[in-house]
């Protein structure tokens, strides 16, 4: 493709998603940047999180869900006839709005990504690196055969980054991770991606705009088109502290600024 | 001051003075209706375990009977005073071993099928359809054991191996008879087990398959569990198949192929026969009752210990 360059892991040309008949997201176009944080903003139901999990194919699970267009990885179609969505989620992994351990060991919740992947190495050292780098480890270093729903939500939550981690993504896709937590719990969170971000790419939906001014390098702004369809679509995408100070886009700008009818 | 409502509100009743407590003839009334309900199904099981507790010590209370030897007897012939209740229990657990090997493994892969991978339509199709399975008199498919199944096993394995009246053939209907329940039961645990587990390990980059088996089987386990209770108790309860295609006399064997009589298929049979109220015999079969209801209810108490053990809580 033209626009092949490593700088971007994630590239939308053309991008639209349907729910059988119903357009959710249309026209899509924006590279993702290597090693960033990409956050993904907008009013409620302008389809944020639809986006999002085109990244990485969650939506097909959908039933009657279809995208058209193209999502290159590393400049392959993702959306290619061929192409492994098992595959696809294995390189781009998510962390989803409520924490969603699995109910097994704490343990067991970073060893189970391993496990399905093949892993043959020392799995008590990949538990112990993925919670360090999710920054749990030394709450829970004691009790990692403990219930994984014995934690606290923002715990949780880490442990479900953790568990992301360990299956050693590419990239990282966050449907508002932070927003079934209190705000200190948030922080760690928002403290963890800045972390995160020197191995991996992020990727994340919030509605909280403070947050995404907060943490991210680049913002893109959604809305719903204006021509009656219901369909959502990025309309500003850019440099977060430009997306805040000085927006091109007329709406971003009552958007960002909280004068948003 | 009682308030006045004006305008659009004016709909409503005057409101009285003070927060006191407001007499709810309704919520007593469906209290004591919901309590009687609970009263009512525990105290007619306890009546079951009276009734069946006072017939059975009339029986171990005569002098013929030895508990001892009833317990390990393995000879039933009432007529000449030998109560040995092997060859019954034997028997029963023959033919519920065998059904469940086709009730568990088949009821369970249709519960995966039907839960993870049919579309929304087919399995709105076909639950139902297996559900009418379920439905079909026993004494149906105990004539469809004894003029379908029996042949057939004799024509497999030999006319002199298998015997007209036997195990194999009883214990295989009543597995089908049981699949449908283990199935629906099974199913609607998978289908309970959230969304959100069932993402968080398609976000991991795991198959269908390592889902279903992985992590959504493990989640609903214990009603898996309780579906295989239900599917023994209902197997080892059962009596219409195994009284029409099992056998008509006690016998100690352990081949599946010979006839036999279970716990259940002596009871009935027993009791449509001319035993005299208050006989020894008569008094047995209260014994064979409460042998049954031991049986099902240690199955349960130790079922219940293992998915204590192993169930995976997530909620």
């Amino acid at each position: 493709m033209d626009t092949l360059d490593n700088r971007y892991v994630i590239q939308a040309r053309n991008l639209g998603i349907y729910y059988g008949d119903f357009k959710a997201v249309t026209d899509v176009n924006m590279d993702i940047e290597r090693n960033k944080i990409t956050a993904i903003i907008g009013p409620s139901g302008c389809g944020k999180s639809t986006l999002l999990r085109a990244f990485n194919r969650m939506n097909e699970l959908v039933p009657g869900a279809r995208a058209e267009g193209q999502v290159f990885f590393d400049g392959e179609d993702l959306y290619a006839k061929g192409v492994d969505p098992v595959e696809v989620r294995h390189r781009i992994g998510m962390v989803f709005q409520k924490p969603n351990p699995f109910p097994k060991s704490i343990y067991e919740n970073i060893a189970w990504g391993a496990r399905i992947h093949g892993f043959r190495g020392n799995m008590d050292k990949l538990v112990e690196h993925s919670l360090r780098q999710a920054a749990l480890w030394d709450e829970v270093k004691d009790i990692l055969h403990r219930s994984g729903l014995a934690l606290s939500g923002g715990q949780q939550q880490r442990l479900c980054i953790a568990r992301a981690i360990a299956v050693q993504p590419e990239v990282i896709l966050m449907d508002e991770p932070a927003s079934a937590l209190d705000p200190i719990a948030t922080l760690k969170i928002e403290e963890l991606m800045q972390d995160l971000k020197k191995d991996y790419t992020i990727v994340i939906v919030t509605h909280n705009m403070q947050q995404a001014a907060r943490v991210s390098d680049y913002t893109a702004m959604m809305m719903l088109v204006n021509d009656g369809s219901r369909a959502g679509t990025v309309i500003e995408f850019g440099e977060t502290t430009k997306i805040f100070t000085r927006p091109s886009d007329k709406r971003t700008e009552d958007y960002v600024t909280g004068r948003f009818g | 001051m009682t308030k006045k409502y004006n305008g659009e509100a004016s709909g409503y009743p005057l409101r009285e003075e003070g927060l006191r407590k407001r007499p709810r003839a309704g919520e007593i009334l469906i209290q004591s209706i919901l309590f009687f309900a609970g009263f009512f199904s525990i105290f007619t099981t306890l009546g079951i375990v009276y009734e069946l507790g006072k017939e059975a010590l009339l029986f171990f209370r005569t002098p013929e009977v030895k508990l001892w030897d009833f317990l390990t007897g393995t000879a039933w012939q009432p007529h000449i005073n030998q109560f040995g209740i092997l060859p019954l229990v034997t028997s029963t657990f023959i033919t519920s071993a065998i059904a469940m090997t086709i009730a568990i493994p088949l009821g369970l892969a249709a519960a995966v099928y039907l839960s993870e991978y049919a579309t929304e339509k087919v399995r709105k199709t076909l639950k139902p359809i297996l559900e009418i399975l379920a439905g079909i008199p026993t004494i149906v498919y105990g004539y469809f054991a004894l003029m379908f199944v029996t042949p057939l096993l004799r024509s497999i394995f030999g006319r002199d191996v298998v015997e007209i009246y036997n195990m194999a053939s009883g214990g295989l209907v009543m597995g089908i008879l049981i699949l449908p329940l283990v199935a629906s039961m099974s199913e609607d645990a998978l289908n309970a087990v959230p969304l959100a587990l069932r993402e968080a390990a398609y976000g991991l980059g795991a198959t269908k398959l390592e889902v279903a088996l992985k992590v959504v089987f493990p989640a609903a386990l214990s009603g898996i569990a309780a579906a295989i209770i239900v599917g023994v108790s209902r197997a080892i309860g059962e009596t219409m198949i195994v009284a029409v295609a099992v056998g008509a006399g006690p016998n100690f064997t352990f081949n599946p192929f010979r006839g036999a009589e279970t716990m259940t298929g002596h009871i009935v049979r027993m009791s449509g026969g001319d035993l005299s109220y208050d006989s020894i015999d008569y008094n047995s079969i209260f014994a064979i009752g409460l042998m049954l209801f031991f049986i099902t209810l240690t199955l349960n108490i130790i079922s219940q210990r293992i998915v204590q053990r192993f169930r995976e809580v997530y909620e």
